[in-house]
């Protein structure tokens, strides 16, 4: 579904991605973790097209979309929560998620916002406040329902979990196993690695711009590797 | 008692156009982050395309409206070749490159037009209208509707368009913007081209009253600036509130001290603006844009 090749992004002239390779199928939890300053951000920008690409190849639904800007990604179906949520903190909350459906104006609109709402129940008691004054974990919800309304069929999460009391982040990995269950494919970017590989299918390992280590979930739980760096077992 | 509600008339009337140039500044900064020093170069040409829209024997309307969309046309213009092109340069650099433009227009318009002073009759007279012990030009009284009728449709576009809504998350938070597919390039192009028609929209009701010629650019987005800084950059509320104020100091400064005063009053009211209220009146916390 989404193949990435050889993909190279810089900032100025300091290159932080140097040649990555991803493969995700149909359907997948692929989870990618890595310590501070990895480029997970910067490999999720390059996917949204919110950050130049270099060198390489991203494939999506057999398509070249490297060519394409952030808008027309987005049309079809990347979709993305960003680091630090990024909501529109002046808006209020349902305008928020009007806005994650800006790309459609149809009857499906209200009924993908009932859903949003029925997946976050705090978001509908809070539609009409602005989304700026929700808690941490209120926002992180609305990042993604934000992202959901884009009617993605691959979501991009990165570090949902974030600065989240525990609770709240059970909720959060628990709605990205529903994701999966209603055939969404999902690319989760998280520093909480043990939490991320328990839902994931599969997973890579980013150091320092580089893919250093990949495999099923399961088999990277294990990883002595694993273990040590981001696990602290 | 009369010579008060005089200055105030005349004041308020200012003031609108100081109000409707802020409200220019202020779509402009939330869009794209730039002072827009351009921004009085648009209320010169809607004057200035008017007058000679009316002097080729166009009617009032029809000279207005291709001013104003000419002038709009130009503020996309503005956008694209120069604005557009320098994204990612520092705010300093797009800021030299508006103040630029404003040179550049100036200069145009004093070759494209001419370098006389133009007016045109009142849209509805010249007979002063009395109120009060107190003379109003009807002219005033189009300003002052036309203004507050501009902030009422804007007020309806960002409050229940979602065009509005896109242009109001791409202020408050670009990247997020683009990630929910609104095409941020075009929602900069359409700012430009509001705030343009807007300056066009105050330079065409305003000059049957001040006159206007190619070079009066520069002093007005001046006045623009400092009643944008005083009612706080970035808030359209504050854009009313800060032009208003700034018309009824200027002209309570010109009645009551000395007209030779009255433009020193936006001078002064920038520095201690930046001085003693950097956020302006209704302006938002700097955090909210970095
Ligand atoms: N806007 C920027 N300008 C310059 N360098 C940047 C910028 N953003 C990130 N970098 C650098 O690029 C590298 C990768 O950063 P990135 O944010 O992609 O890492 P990350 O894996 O997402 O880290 P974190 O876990 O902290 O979110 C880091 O060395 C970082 O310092
Ligand atoms: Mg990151």
């Amino acid at each position: 579904m989404l193949s990435v090749e050889g993909l190279r992004s810089r900032y100025g002239r300091i290159e932080v991605l140097h040649g990555i390779d991803i493969e995700i199928a149909s359907g997948e939890i692929v989870c990618l973790l890595g310590a501070n300053g990895a480029g997970k951000t910067t490999l999720l920008r390059c996917l949204s097209g919110v950050q130049p690409v270099a060198a390489g190849k991203i494939t999506f639904r057999g398509e070249n979309i490297v060519p394409l800007p952030a808008h027309r990604r987005l049309s079809r179906g990347l979709a993305q929560s960003p680091e630090g949520r990024q909501i529109f903190a002046n808006l209020t909350v349902e305008e928020n998620l009007r806005l994650g459906a800006w790309l459609y104006a149809d009857d499906r609109v209200q009924r993908d916002m009932d859903d949003a709402f029925a997946l976050f129940p705090v978001l509908k008691q809070k539609r009409a406040l602005a989304a700026g004054g929700l808690s941490g974990g209120q926002q992180q919800m609305l990042a993604i329902a934000r992202a959901l309304m884009g009617r993605p069929t691959c979501l991009l999460l990165d570090e949902p979990s974030m600065g989240l009391a525990p609770i709240i982040v059970d909720q959060i990995f628990d709605v990205v196993r529903q994701m999966k269950a209603l055939g969404l494919t999902v690319l989760l970017v998280e520093q909480n690695a043990f939490g991320a590989l328990r839902i994931a299918d599969r997973g890579y390992v980013l150091e320092t711009g580089n893919v250093v280590l990949s495999g099923p979930a399961h088999e990277l739980i294990e990883s002595p590797r694993i273990r040590e760096a981001y696990l602290g077992l | 008692m009369s010579d008060l509600l005089q200055f105030l008339l005349s004041g308020l009337t200012v003031g609108a156009v100081y109000a409707l140039l802020a409200l220019g500044f202020t779509i402009i900064f939330n869009a794209s982050g730039v002072v827009n020093f351009a921004q009085g170069e648009f209320v010169m040409l809607g004057g200035m395309a008017t007058a000679f829209g009316i002097a080729a024997g166009l009617p009032v309307p029809l000279a207005a409206l291709l001013a104003i969309l000419g002038t709009a046309a130009l503020g996309v213009a503005l956008n694209a070749l120069a604005i557009a092109p320098a994204r990612g340069a520092p705010v300093v650099s797009l800021i030299i490159i508006t103040i630029g433009a404003a040179i550049f227009l100036q200069g145009a318009a004093g070759l494209l037009f001419d370098k006389q002073i133009h007016r045109y009759p009142g849209f509805s007279g010249e007979a002063a209208l009395r109120i009060l012990g107190a003379t109003i030009l009807p002219q005033s009284l189009w300003v002052i509707a036309g203004a507050t009728l501009t902030f009422a449709l804007l007020w309806l576009f960002f409050s229940r368009t979602l065009t509005g809504k896109a242009v109001l998350a791409t202020a408050n938070n670009p990247l997020a913007a683009s990630l929910v597919g609104i095409n941020t390039r075009a929602i900069m192009a359409l700012s430009f081209g509001l705030s343009a028609a807007i300056g066009a929209v105050a330079g065409l009701l305003v000059t049957p009253i001040t006159m206007t010629a190619y070079n009066t650019g520069v002093a007005l987005a001046l006045s623009g600036f400092a009643a944008a800084m005083l009612g706080g950059l970035g808030s359209p509320l504050g854009a009313l509130v800060g032009g208003l104020l700034l018309g009824v100091l200027e002209a309570l400064t010109a009645g009551y001290v000395s007209s030779q005063y009255k433009d020193a009053v936006s001078f002064i009211l920038i520095i201690l603006v930046l001085t003693f209220l950097p956020q302006g009146l209704l302006g938002r916390k700097s955090t909210d844009r970095v």
